[in-house]
This record gives C-alpha cells, sequence and structure tokens, in this order.
C-alpha cells in the first residue's frame, strides 16, 4: 500500500521524465534524420569480443542498441543468428550475464538505448518479475520478446510496466489492418516492423513494399517505426530510414563477425574492428538518406 | 437465491478460448504466425461443425486407413504375466502402420479445405513424415518433411518410404539433429511460407489450436477402444496405458476416458538410460514447465531456460517437450506419468515379438514395460488396455544394432 501511494504521488507530482529511446528518437526528430539500431548477440563469440563491440558501437554511429539474448531454440531466426547463439551459449552466455553486460555498458554511456531481443522461456526460467526489476536496474531501455505475441503478453507486461521497460511489439506483414490496433495496444518506445514473411537474415522487402506497409502503420501509431528483418547494406539501410524512422541490422553484421572468426571460432585482433567499420559504414548511409530523399523527391532509387 | 446454472462436470471441455489447459497451451509464436494460428482456429472450428467434413473424413478413415482397427486380446503376455488381462489397441494395423494417420487424413482434409496447396511436417521416428506424404500422395499435394539428421540415420527406412510416396525429406542438422530441430526449422518454413503452406503437425503440441486438434482427430483411438471394451468385456478397463513423447497417441486413447474416474490413465515416458542419467526424454518427470514450440508446458531446460537435448532410444520419444493437456492432467493427478528406460523397452520389444506375433514400435515397447511391472500384481479380473500405437518394422536396425547383431 505504501508503496502504491509513493508512486501515486510521485507520478503526480513530478514531470515525467523521458525515457532514452524517447529522448533519443525526439533528438533525431529534431536532427531531421533515422536511426540505426545495429545488432549483437551477447556473448558472440566470447564475453570480451561482444563487449568491445558493444563499447565501440556508439562512437560508430549507433542510434540505439539492439542486444540478442542467446536461446537454444531460436525459430524465428535464419541460420546467421542460430549460429551466433550457438557460439554465444558455447562461450556461456545466460540472462544474467546479458544483463551484467549493459551495466558495464551503462557505466560509461548513460544516453544510447539500449534494447534487449529473445525468447520467452528464459526469461520464465529467470522469473519475469525479477527479469524486468535485473533489467531495469542494468540500464536495459525495452524489451523485443519475439514468440510473446500481444494475446500472450499479460505475462511480461505488468512487470515491465512497473519497471518502465518498454515493450516493443513486432508487426509482420501477415499482420492486417484489422489486427494492427490490438498488436499495438501496450506498445511502448518503437514498433519494430518484420519487412519479410521469413526468419532473420534470408531476404529482403523491395522499396515498393516497405513504402507500402510503413504508412499502413504510421495510421495507427505515433509510435517511431524501426524496419528490421533483411536490411543487410548501408542502401537497404537508407531506403529503410526514408520509409520508416530506423533501420536494424543484424544477419550482416554477424556474417562479418562469423567470417572473421578463426578456424576455431575464436576472434581475431581485427573482428571487433571490422564489425565497428560496418557499424559506420551503414551509419554514414542512414545520416545522409532522407538528405539524400530531399533532394531527389522521387526517393531513394529503387534498385 | 439464484444459482447459475452448474457446469457439466468434465475434464473434455478444454482447452478454453486461448487455447489453455489449465496454466498450459496457448499460442507462442511470433506475429508473423499469429492471424495464420488464428486463421486455423476459425478453420478448424468450422469443418468440426460441419457434418460434411466429418462424414468426408469417415470415408477416408474406413476405406484408406482401415478402421476400426482391431481390440486384441494379448492372450499369453496376459498368463505369463499372471495378473491382469491385457488388451491391445490395434493402432499399428492402421495403413502406414501407426496412429499417426487419423490426424494427418483430418488435417489433409482441413488443408485442402482452407486452399492450402503446400504441405510440411516434423518428423521424429519418422511415422509421422510417412503417414504425412502418404495423404499428400493420396491429395497430389507437395510435401516437405523436416527429419533431425540423426533421425535420418537411426530410421532409414522410414526415410525411404518417405522418398517413394514423393515427399522431400530435409535433414535439420541443427542442435542435436533430433525431433525438436525438425520442428524449428518447421516453424521457420511456415514463416517463410505463410500464403500456402500448411504445417501439418504431428503431435498434441504446438500453439493453439495443434494440441486440440490433433487430440481430436486421435479421440478416435479411445473411442473405438471403449465401445470395443464394452462389447468384449461389458465393462470399462482398469487401467490405460500408452507412451508419451509428445503425447498424440496417448492423448488420444486417453481423452474418451477421462470422465471415467475408474479408469487409471498411465502415461510412459521414455526415461532413456536412467531417469537421473541426463539422458532421458521424460519431460514430466524431470521438466520445468516453460515455453517452446508455441506451447507453455513441461520442458527439459537447464536454470537458464535453456532447452536442453532429450535422448531416447525411440525417436519418437526423443522430444525435450510434451503435450500441454497431459501437463495439465499431471497437475490435477487425473494420470500419472512414469518412466521406462532404454533397456527395459528392448526387452519389452522382444518380449512382445515372440509371445504376440507382434512387433511393437519402440515407443510402444516403453507402454509394454510398465504393463509388466504393474500386470503381474493385479487380479485376474481386472483390465489393463494398451494403445499399440506402432509396428516396429522401422526400428529393427536400430534393435539389431544393440543386440550386436549384424543386418
Amino acid at each position: 500500500m505504501v508503496l502504491l501511494f509513493k508512486k501515486e504521488r510521485l507520478s503526480f507530482f513530478l514531470l515525467p521524465v523521458m525515457n532514452r529511446i524517447e529522448a533519443k528518437f525526439a533528438a533525431l526528430k529534431r536532427e531531421g534524420r533515422g536511426a540505426l539500431i545495429p545488432f549483437l548477440e551477447a556473448y558472440d563469440p566470447d564475453p570480451a569480443t561482444s563487449m568491445a563491440i558493444l563499447q565501440g558501437m556508439p562512437g560508430a554511429g549507433a542510434d540505439l542498441i539492439e542486444i540478442g539474448m542467446p536461446f537454444s531454440d531460436p525459430m524465428a531466426d535464419g541460420p546467421t543468428i542460430q549460429a551466433a547463439g550457438r557460439r554465444a551459449l558455447l562461450a556461456g552466455a545466460s540472462v544474467g550475464h546479458t544483463l551484467e553486460m549493459v551495466r558495464e555498458f551503462r557505466a560509461e554511456d548513460d544516453a544510447t538505448p539500449v534494447v534487449l531481443m529473445g525468447y520467452l522461456n528464459p526469461i520464465l526460467a529467470y522469473d519475469p518479475a525479477r527479469f524486468c526489476l535485473d533489467a531495469a536496474a542494468s540500464g536495459v531501455d525495452g524489451l523485443i520478446v519475439v514468440d510473446l505475441p500481444t494475446e500472450e503478453a499479460a505475462l511480461l507486461a505488468g512487470s515491465a510496466a512497473a519497471h518502465e521497460l518498454d515493450i516493443i511489439r513486432l508487426v509482420a506483414p501477415t499482420t492486417d489492418d484489422s489486427r494492427l490496433p490490438q498488436v499495438l495496444l501496450g506498445c511502448s518506445g518503437f514498433v519494430y516492423y518484420v519487412s519479410i514473411t521469413g526468419v532473420t537474415g534470408t531476404r529482403t522487402a523491395s522499396v515498393g513494399e516497405l513504402a507500402a506497409a510503413i504508412p499502413r502503420i504510421r495510421a495507427v501509431t505515433d509510435l517511431p517505426i524501426a524496419v528490421g528483418f533483411g536490411v543487410r547494406t548501408p542502401e537497404q539501410a537508407a531506403s529503410a530510414v526514408c520509409a520508416a524512422d530506423a533501420a536494424v541490422v543484424a544477419s550482416a553484421l554477424i556474417d562479418t563477425l562469423a567470417s572473421s572468426l578463426d578456424e576455431n571460432g575464436r576472434a581475431r585482433p581485427d573482428t571487433v574492428r571490422r564489425v565497428l567499420d560496418q557499424v559506420r559504414a551503414l551509419a554514414d548511409a542512414v545520416s545522409k538518406a532522407r538528405v539524400a530523399m530531399s533532394r531527389t523527391p522521387a526517393g531513394v532509387d529503387a534498385s | 437465491m439464484n444459482h447459475a446454472p452448474a457446469l457439466p462436470n468434465t475434464l473434455r471441455s478444454g482447452p478454453d478460448g486461448q487455447g489453455r489447459f489449465g496454466a498450459y497451451g496457448g499460442r507462442f509464436v511470433a506475429e508473423t504466425l499469429m492471424p495464420l494460428v488464428l486463421e486455423l482456429d476459425t478453420a478448424y472450428e468450422a469443418a468440426k461443425r460441419d457434418p460434411g467434413f466429418q462424414k468426408e473424413l469417415d470415408y477416408y478413415l474406413k476405406d484408406y486407413v482401415g478402421r476400426p482397427s482391431p481390440l486384441w486380446f494379448a492372450e499369453r503376455l496376459t498368463r505369463l504375466w499372471g495378473g491382469a488381462k491385457i488388451y491391445f489397441k490395434r493402432e499399428e494395423l492402421n495403413h502406414t502402420g501407426a496412429h499417426k494417420v487419423n490426424s494427418c487424413m483430418g488435417q489433409i482434409l482441413l488443408a485442402r479445405r482452407m486452399g492450402r496447396t503446400r504441405i510440411i511436417a516434423e518428423t521424429g521416428a519418422g511415422q509421422h513424415g510417412v503417414a504425412t506424404a502418404t495423404v499428400c500422395a493420396l491429395m497430389g499435394m507437395p510435401c516437405v518433411i523436416y527429419m533431425g539428421a540423426v533421425d535420418v540415420e537411426r530410421q532409414r527406412p522410414n526415410v525411404f518410404r518417405m522418398k517413394l510416396l514423393g515427399a522431400e525429406v530435409v535433414p535439420v542438422t541443427t542442435g542435436a539433429g533430433t525431433l525438436k530441430d525438425a520442428m524449428n526449422e518447421a516453424m521457420r518454413d511456415w514463416v517463410a511460407n505463410v500464403t500456402d503452406t500448411y504445417f501439418l503437425l504431428g503431435t498434441v503440441a504446438g500453439p493453439h489450436p495443434y494440441p486440440a486438434m490433433v487430440r481430436d482427430f486421435q479421440s478416435v483411438i479411445g473411442t473405438e477402444a471403449r465401445a470395443q471394451m464394452m462389447a468384449a468385456e461389458g465393462r470399462l478397463p482398469d487401467v490405460v496405458v500408452a507412451s508419451v513423447g509428445g503425447g498424440s497417441n496417448a492423448m488420444g486413447i486417453f481423452h474418451p476416458f477421462l470422465d471415467e474416474p475408474s479408469v487409471r490413465l498411465i502415461g510412459v515416458e521414455a526415461a532413456g538410460r536412467g531417469l537421473d542419467s541426463g539422458a532421458q526424454a521424460a519431460s514430466i518427470e524431470r521438466g520445468r514447465p516453460g515455453v517452446l514450440h508455441g506451447n507453455r508446458t513441461y520442458l527439459l531446460q537447464d536454470d537458464d531456460g535453456q532447452i536442453t537435448e532429450a535422448h531416447s532410444i525411440s525417436a519418437g520419444l526423443d522430444y525435450p517437450g510434451i503435450g500441454p493437456e497431459h501437463a495439465w492432467l499431471h497437475d490435477i493427478g487425473r494420470a500419472e506419468y512414469v518412466g521406462i528406460t532404454d533397456d527395459e523397452a528392448l526387452a519389452s520389444f522382444q518380449l512382445c515379438s515372440r509371445t504376440e506375433g507382434i512387433i511393437p514400435a519402440l515407443e510402444c515397447a516403453h507402454a509394454l514395460a510398465h504393463i509388466e511391472k504393474i500386470a503381474p500384481s493385479m487380479t485376474a479380473g481386472e483390465i489393463i488396455l494398451m494403445n499399440l500405437s506402432g509396428r516396429g518394422d522401422k526400428d529393427i536396425f536400430t534393435v539389431a544394432e544393440h543386440l550386436g547383431a549384424k543386418l
């Protein structure tokens, strides 16, 4: 009771503080550009390398960062992220370790929003309430839980709200207009548009497909929209932020990491640099995209 | 005082509208699949209400599958063990040699009704893959079967059967290369082929409505067995025993008996090299509730919620989860779940072959091994009904290897 009263009093007297995700998208809006959201799998291929990549990402131009929480059975992921998850689990990854990484990252960076993406079962095993408490305390800003559709969201919604974690919902090409409002009910932070029907890292949505899909979502929400699944190249990331507000790049970065490993699957001295160079190239294209678009009113080249 | 009308006192009304059996079941799939799962639910509910659908299914079950399957009094095993009378429900006599075809027949008719033109399925032992390939051949539909690479190796005869039937068999090399991995890969195919593809799931697991739908199609086993038992003995059995991997053959024979409190229901899980050996597939006895493959149920998992590999000599039981209705029946105490090891199953496999002239699937050998434990202490007036859900021809290579025989 006391706690409830306190919370009520706080929200009554204090102005709502913008969380990191809101603040970031507000700043980007002022700058008139879209966001790059690079992805890394926690502990892939080892704790130190993935920590170095995480810490290097903001400097390389990441606006937000998405961290994958490894799971033994990643049903929505293609071969690239499946392999990343296997390497991470072999390296000792766990939910607790992923949260520790964020805590360490937050010691140096209090501004870049961090979103965790994963599957439900490790969160259930950790305990949803304790997970949300620890995630928020570690400096996590939002959660994307792939196999937790709106229909089952109550499992996590209360705890996430209590600790002011955004629940970022996935919208897919199969989500029709009648279902959209229901899917976005309780969604906060941003909307994650899964731009293809398929697993991660396999196909890429065309510019035309994105141009048709994004306004459909805009019609029912004011939240920023990120495009993920199949965004690989700087050009594709640029197209994504022209149609939407952010581009998530995952498999392409992991492919770079994987190709840099030695024959035993261990990081080489240039692994971190190669991944961050690619982030830099993507960030460069994303930051110039809207400017380029305003010069060519017809929009980006569809090739 | 106004009382709300009393709810019928039944355990057979589940799941609820959310696909829940108590705390289990549900629909834990990515948003891409969610509209498809909802569409399937609507289509299945409509088919269930359509007498034409049931009539069509009955026709295929009778003249193509060969139903009803007989109820066999296993007289020599009964005499050998000297206790309860043992009856087999002979699902191994179905076309394709197992119970799996019951649900495949129902689902392929539903897929056709829904206008789907391509079928995918997962398989462990290959029995579900063979049954799926069979009904696809019958309907002239292309068919892709995902099968763990390890299972492809240990179930070669079934792989060849599927290919003969025109199916494409895709070996899955991720994970341990068994049923769990095949299921992951089938779901990945489905998410990439949402417009034309029907996922013909083989067991009473997965997102709602699969657990309820597959159970309904398999309940023909228990419904027939009940009537046959009444005809043969004039009463219900005292115990019903079935092996449990995902749990479709057990759910099929249990369900029509759920509301008969006098009938004990026993599901036999694979204890592999021993329940505490770390190499087993006993999800209820050694697992904890969690979410995998679209449903909440008992799962073999580590402290971090990573799914652990199951082990069983029987590929059909080699799965780290179990259907959600079983999880619920366990929690409310309506059904009991016990474990039988690889070695015990191997011994039963041989005993059944020699004594009844029936080579049982290794899955069913688990159920029989448990009956060997309980039958002798029961009276001659008591009756045990076992679901002999598949024949063992597919297992002869595995068994030969374990017995040191060269084929």
